[in-house]
């Protein structure tokens, strides 16, 4: 045990309370222990100077915040016979900054104490978290944190996977199968946050009706490239549909691309990559065409059918497919497993249900409207992290 | 297609812009009007982009294939049984690999604008050769590796050759000295890759503190700086150090490319690289890939007229480098001069899936 510990970086807690983190008792989900402590949270985080410079760390505090987490709990109100399931290994993403700490304040919430490995890059919005879980902890929700860093290592990997009884494993294909060499205990449970794509329908019509076009590409732009169009959420197909599709892709990249050019900086192996993307899809897909564009910022590709191998031909950092459909039913072939956000614009969401609902694809688990794509939700990529992290204890009373 | 023999006897240095572009565009626009239509995906790949080949005016509107596409295709322009080789890149374990597919034809113009190029700088007698490489690199012949197909292809200028290294990649020193001695007064040719040579060719004389005399010597070497970076080697300390222990004054590094082995682009005494006139550098800018202007560092683009069995003959690299000149090199050889800085820097990108599982192996 002394030599695993050594091999860890505790950014809040430490080696003894690791040590005895498996023998405390869960709190209840949405535990008023826990909100309170997530309330102080976030208004520390909240007045801290650096939090300024981080529209991420912004929302997150905004996201902990009493009044976010009592709507939070609403759906929840009436299970709550839920008890946390123990203990929570959650592997964050190494490349994205503040993902872990949703994924910490998820298994606080659902009544768990938390070992989380950090990104392993140097973000200074992990830091300011840190530091500020540190200032703001009470002795009561203390024992039920753990966050380190540490190098490679099956070892630890291993160790923690014994000691928990849910591991949530994001980072992709690669990561889950790295981890999943280190057994879990019999009753344990795990969340696998797989590779995933997205795809967004936009109805030409009420596009070109809206009179806050820029609004829209600014929301946009927050779904894609602010992420390097490279999250899960990140639409990386465009599906028109209505009359004047043409008209309103014209407008629609032209309202785009100056705030492309004006926030985004193409890294030139990037537009290389992408140039590389373009011409394997086509190699492969008669039809296809790049549209026009000033330059190397958005790289548009119409494709004239839609089939579920286009989903190996896709890319990031502004490279997008794009498709006229008649009917939702078109993109059917695109919603296999590994599908994950539907976003839309114009487009009646509770049409986007009747297709989920007539044709039941493997993915689309969730549908927002455009620019909603990041927002964080309990229930995700089709799991109810309350739910999955809990257990329900039932008292029959005859 | 105009007939290679015929562009083969021009001097490889002798043409002036003009004179070039105009050879240049008609050998490579024929080239991409065959690949046009020999080549299925090359066919897709241009009609994706809007380019019909009777419209090109110049080779610089040719659209140019990032090489990273030959790692994942299998593109071939003629048919399958015609290809006798398949060319690899020399990639590390685990990494896809690049794959060009070669029939005779091809293959043959490779090695012969080889020589035409190299004896520019080396003269065309053929001379005794050292080569810092090991003989097992060039055992396996069927899959021909980047090294191995660079010593072959330079083997063509050695009249007696011998191996610096033996099959564990070791200096073998004795082989070394009795070659040198064999040969006393007569002019070697050393030729390797930059890395090998620097960590088992000159680390080694170091440790084992001896001096070779190869004051009369060309050393030819290629193969990219990126290890030696790494190593905080440059350019000018590499040539200072093999000064120091062998006596090498004339000393040339090379700038080519599997996908277009034959056309590479040598140093000249004035330590600039140097376009042929059987290819040629463009420098794109990332922006919108539009022409660098000489001196405005850029992605390398690199066109040359030899791939016939492949659609090879205009490709995006994934270095960076910059146009120095053109038809001005003191050197007094024609066409563009230029200088490598270097890989693209590829930053990790932001996004759910990461990288973590790739640091465990």
């Amino acid at each position: 045990m002394r030599s695993i510990s050594d091999k860890l970086a505790f950014l809040v807690g430490s080696a003894e309370i690791l040590e005895n983190i498996d023998k405390l008792p869960p709190f209840r989900i949405f535990d008023s222990t826990v909100i309170e402590f997530l309330s102080a949270f976030s208004k520390t985080l909240s007045a801290d100077q650096r939090t300024k410079r981080y529209p991420d760390v912004a929302t997150f505090a905004f996201w902990c915040r009493k009044a976010s987490v009592e709507s939070l709990k609403k759906p929840y109100a009436d299970v709550a016979n839920r008890l946390g399931r123990g203990v929570v290994f959650h592997i964050a993403p190494s490349n994205v900054a503040v993902n872990f700490a949703y994924s910490l304040v998820a298994g606080l919430l659902a009544g768990n104490a938390n070992i989380v490995r950090l990104p392993s890059k140097d973000f200074e919005q992990v830091d300011i978290i840190c530091e500020t879980i540190n200032r703001s902890l009470t002795e009561a929700v203390r024992p039920y944190i753990c966050l380190v860093r540490y190098e490679r290592s099956e070892e630890i990997n291993a160790y923690l996977s014994r000691k928990c009884d849910t591991r949530v494993i994001w980072g992709g294909d690669n990561t889950i199968a790295e981890i999943r060499k280190a057994p879990l205990k019999p009753r344990a449970n795990e969340i696998c946050f797989a590779d995933r794509y997205s795809m967004c329908v936009i109805n030409a019509d009420k596009y070109l009706e809206a009179d806050n076009k820029h609004i829209i590409a600014q929301n946009f732009y927050n779904d894609t490239y602010l992420s390097d169009q490279n999250a899960c959420t990140s639409p990386r197909v465009v599906v028109w549909m209505g009359k004047n599709v043409a008209k309103a892709q014209a407008e629609f990249w032209d309202n785009l691309y100056p705030v492309v050019k004006e926030k985004y900086a193409l890294q030139p192996a990037r537009a290389v990559a992408k140039l590389a993307a373009l011409y394997k899809l086509a190699a492969a897909n008669e039809g296809a065409r790049r549209q026009e564009s000033v330059d190397n910022l958005i790289l548009r590709v119409r494709v004239e059918s839609l089939n579920e191998n286009l989903m190996d031909y896709l890319d990031s950092c502004g490279y997008f497919l794009e498709y006229k459909a008649e009917n939702l039913e078109e993109i059917l072939p695109l919603c296999g497993d590994k599908l994950q956000t539907l976003s839309y614009y114009g487009v009646d969401p509770a049409e986007i249900e009747r297709f989920v609902d007539t044709f039941r694809p493997k993915g689309v688990d969730r549908v927002v409207p455009i620019g909603k794509t990041m927002d964080f939700s309990l229930i995700w990529d089709g799991y109810d992290l309350i739910r999955s992290m809990s257990r329900e204890v039932t008292v029959s009373k005859r | 297609m105009i007939d290679y023999e015929e562009i083969l006897k021009i001097a490889p240095y002798s043409l002036c812009r003009e004179e070039k572009e105009k050879l240049l565009s008609e050998r490579l626009i024929r080239l991409t009007a065959f690949h046009y239509e020999q080549c299925g995906p090359y066919k897709r790949m241009l009609d994706a982009v809007g380019v019909k080949p009777e419209q090109i005016k110049t080779y610089y509107d040719i659209p140019f294939l990032p090489v990273s596409l030959f790692k994942e295709l299998d593109l071939i322009s003629v048919d399958r049984s015609e290809i006798f080789k398949v060319m690899t890149s020399s990639g590390t374990t685990g990494q896809a690999v690049s794959k060009t597919y070669l029939d005779k034809k091809t293959a043959g113009n490779q090695q012969k604008t080889l020589v035409k190029i190299v004896s520019d700088f080396t003269g065309s007698s053929r001379m005794p050769m050292l080569i810092i490489d090991s003989p097992s690199v060039i055992k396996d012949r069927a899959m021909f590796s980047a090294r191995g197909a660079g010593i072959l292809g330079f083997s063509i200028f050695g009249a007696d050759k011998a191996y610096a290294l033996d099959d564990e990649m070791k200096l073998n020193i004795k082989a070394v000295e009795a070659f040198l001695e064999k040969h006393q007064g007569k002019k070697i040719l050393l030729f390797g890759f930059t890395f090998m040579i620097w960590q088992h060719f000159y680390k080694e004389l170091v440790r084992l503190n001896r001096r070779l005399d190869l004051s009369d010597g060309i050393l030819i070497h290629g193969g990219g700086w990126k290890k030696l970076v790494n190593e905080a080697v440059s350019h000018d300390e590499f040539n200072r150090k093999l000064h120091e222990v062998c006596g090498l004054t004339s000393i040339h590094d090379y700038y080519g490319m599997v996908e277009q082995t034959g056309c590479i682009y040598m140093e000249c005494e004035r330590g600039h690289l140097h376009a042929s006139i059987f290819s040629d550098v463009v420098t794109r800018r990332a922006a919108d890939f539009s022409p660098c202007g000489f001196g405005e560092p850029g992605i390398i683009q690199v066109v040359s007229m030899l791939p016939e069995s492949y659609p090879g003959h205009s490709l995006l690299t994934e270095d960076e480098g910059v146009i120095l000149g053109e038809d001005d090199c003191p050197c007094g050889r024609k066409g563009k001069y230029f200088k490598v800085i270097g890989r693209l820097k590829n930053a990790e990108i932001r996004g759910c899936s990461d990288t973590y599982a790739v640091n465990f192996r």
